[in-house]
């Protein structure tokens, strides 16, 4: 029975062809959308991690507490011993050091004069190791618009719309002018190597990107830096897992005072905790509206199917299939049509899901002058959820709309549906 | 000879406008084996009212309907659904094939419900179509037949399976003369080789004029009960 059945169901069009493309559509729309706002959460969160927070970070207590990155006085000394810590109990992160500093930067001429002035917001990271995760984590490779990455000391990465507002060229001598650990002014020139565009308007207004030997050198702070960043391996963010570790690391410092190291986590910093349980709950009413209005036009799509086949339905009751069989059969058609369409569906959703995940789309004319750390080009991310989450609207809604439509086959007495005949 | 259909005292009633409507009104009759009977009268005499009642597509309000002996008024769901895959055949005004299935699969639909072996479906569908003159459109669909095609393919249907009672409700309402002429001749050469008692509901000249028995309903109630 369930062989002819199917026949007929691939012969009519009207009852496989189109509900399927039309649940195929609803789930394919579902899975993208899935994947295009969590992909922008996503962002959201990786960048802030990657340029500014880390997903955990170690800083002195001073400096956690004035939330200011740049005052040199406030940096963690030691820094060697605590990362060698941090590598040795909680080996599943990398530890990075980082110096964040802020100054100026000056162009002199081939007279030593100035001819053109900056402020620079700088990162001191590690790139002369044979360790290439911090320009992996800053995305340094693909970031990189002209020239080379340093290969010594002395070189730096300027941001190209400085570079380009300044007038340089490649190779050209800049002057570094800040204040160190101690408060001394310091003057220290550097090469420029190469320039980054990072589609973030607040780095690539002005971001000097040096190695974290050359800052310590510049700004005296050898054995020191202003904090420990945490990544975890597999480059995404993990809340609870993020705590048990700040938890853990706190807990065993016996050290106290305001130049006593101290974790927090991402959600720690920079309201990011308001935030980021802020766009949870956006992100969840969205979906939850969104799989419920899609699942809704399904169902009835399911409903109007059921009950546009009363006719045949009245001759298959005439013939002398039992209202249970025939119910039955309903409900197996609804779930094979349900199925098929969530594995079409979710494939469709997921093609062009891959194509924004890998090229995004590019929103730099909006975030011109933003200054909040947000990536200009917006990525889908592909989760394990893609995979599943087709099957609310896919199987489960058509199934609803084909089990409540059915149910007219037992309150109708058959002879109502036997007049219904249409066919 | 026990009848295959006998009705007793039967009343079926509607509710309109807080009051029951009585479609049909203290029957009773019987049908012995081999009738080619037919229940006539003008439109909302009951006729259909009484052959969905006798098919077990139908609960009467109060009275019985013995189907070869056995009361089916009480029947469940499933019991009536068994009861017609087994033993009642029907033949609709407007044909109801499924347009989507050939002849061969229309005839097949109600064979699979009996859980036939494929040998013996095609012997049953073959001889079937033998009857109604069809044979060559075995593997037609519905809509490349002629409306009087599509009756005779609605007869072998209904005769596939063999039943003891074929009902059949206004059968030629949507044929021509000639057609109807040819439904009516093949339905009468069946019941005179099969031995199927055949009940028709009808209105037309044409088929009263086949029938060897003939019931006149007129509002809800048996006026005339006539056998030639």
């Amino acid at each position: 029975m369930i062989a002819f059945l199917f026949k007929g169901l691939l012969r009519d069009r009207s009852r496989s062809l189109f509900p399927i493309l039309i649940t195929g559509s609803g789930v394919a729309i579902t899975v993208l959308t899935f994947a295009w706002v969590s992909g922008i959460l996503n962002e959201t969160i990786e960048t802030t991690a990657r340029f500014r927070a880390g997903h955990l970070k170690v800083r002195t207590n001073a400096l956690n507490e004035q939330q200011y990155p740049n005052i040199m006085e406030l940096v963690l000394t030691d820094a060697g011993k605590i990362k060698n810590q941090l590598e040795a109990e909680f080996p599943h992160l990398t530890w990075k050091s980082r110096i964040q500093f802020g100054g100026l930067m000056d162009v002199p001429d081939k007279n030593g004069e100035t001819i053109a002035q900056a402020p620079v917001a700088g990162l001191g990271i590690d790139l002369m190791s044979k360790d290439r995760s911090e320009i992996k984590h800053l995305n340094l490779g693909k970031a990189l618009a002209k020239g080379n990455l340093p290969q010594k000391s002395g070189e730096i990465l300027l941001s190209d719309d400085l570079f380009e507002k300044l007038g340089l060229r490649l190779g050209q001598s800049v002057t570094y002018i800040g204040s160190d650990m101690n408060g001394s002014m310091v003057f220290y020139n550097f090469k420029i190597s190469g320039t980054v565009r990072f589609g973030i308007k607040a780095m690539d207004r002005g971001a000097m990107i040096a190695s974290l030997e050359d800052m310590q050198d510049t700004l005296d702070m050898q054995d020191a830096t202003t904090e420990i960043f945490g990544f975890f391996k597999d480059g995404f963010y993990h809340a609870e897992q993020a705590s048990r570790i700040r938890a853990s690391f706190n807990d065993s410092q016996k050290a106290t005072g305001p130049f006593a190291p101290v974790m927090v986590r991402l959600e720690d910093q920079d309201n990011m905790g308001e935030m980021l349980s802020y766009m949870n709950a956006m992100f969840s009413a969205i979906l939850i509206i969104f799989i419920f209005v899609i699942s809704l036009v399904l169902w009835n799509a399911g409903l109007m199917n059921g009950i546009r086949r009363y006719g045949e339905i009245g001759v298959r009751l005439a013939i002398g299939e039992s209202k249970s069989h025939l119910y039955w059969s309903l409900i197996i058609e609804a779930l094979i049509l349900g199925i098929v369409s969530y594995i079409l569906g979710t494939a469709a959703g997921l093609i062009p899901s891959y194509y924004l995940q890998v090229h995004g789309v590019d929103f730099s004319a909006f975030t011109q002058n933003a200054d909040f750390m947000m990536s200009n080009v917006m990525r889908a991310r592909i989760t394990p959820i893609n995979f599943w989450i087709g099957i609310v609207p896919g199987v489960i809604a058509p199934f609803i709309g084909a089990a409540i439509s059915g149910i007219g086959i037992f309150k109708r007495e058959t002879a109502e549906l036997f007049k219904e005949l249409e066919v | 000879m026990e009848p295959v259909i006998a009705v007793s005292n039967l009343d079926k009633t509607f509710p309109v406008a807080n009051e029951d409507f009585f479609a049909l009104q203290n029957i009773d009759l019987q049908f012995a084996p081999g009738e080619f009977s037919g229940i006539v009268g003008p439109s909302g005499s009951g006729k259909t009212t009484l052959l969905n009642i006798m098919g077990s597509l139908d609960k009467a309000t109060n009275g019985k309907v013995y189907f070869m002996g056995d009361e089916i008024t009480s029947l469940s769901a499933k019991e009536s659904a068994q009861l017609r895959s087994r033993k009642i055949g029907f033949i609709f005004q407007t044909y109801n094939l499924l347009p989507v299935y050939t002849v061969y699969e229309n005839l097949e639909l109600p064979l699979i419900l009996l859980g036939m072996s494929t040998a013996d479906k095609k012997q049953a569908i073959m001889e079937s179509l033998e009857w109604v003159g069809l044979t060559d459109k075995v593997n037609s669909k519905p809509a490349q037949l002629s409306g009087g095609q599509c009756q005779r393919v609605a007869i072998a249907r209904a005769m596939v399976k063999k039943p003891t009672v074929i009902l059949a409700d206004e059968p030629t309402a949507n044929l021509d003369s000639e057609n109807s002429h040819i439904i009516l001749k093949t339905m009468k050469k069946i019941n005179d080789a099969s031995g199927s008692t055949f009940i028709f509901s009808t209105h037309d000249d044409k088929v009263i004029g086949y029938l060897k028995r003939k019931i006149t309903l007129v509002d809800g109630g048996i006026q005339q009960d006539e056998t030639f």
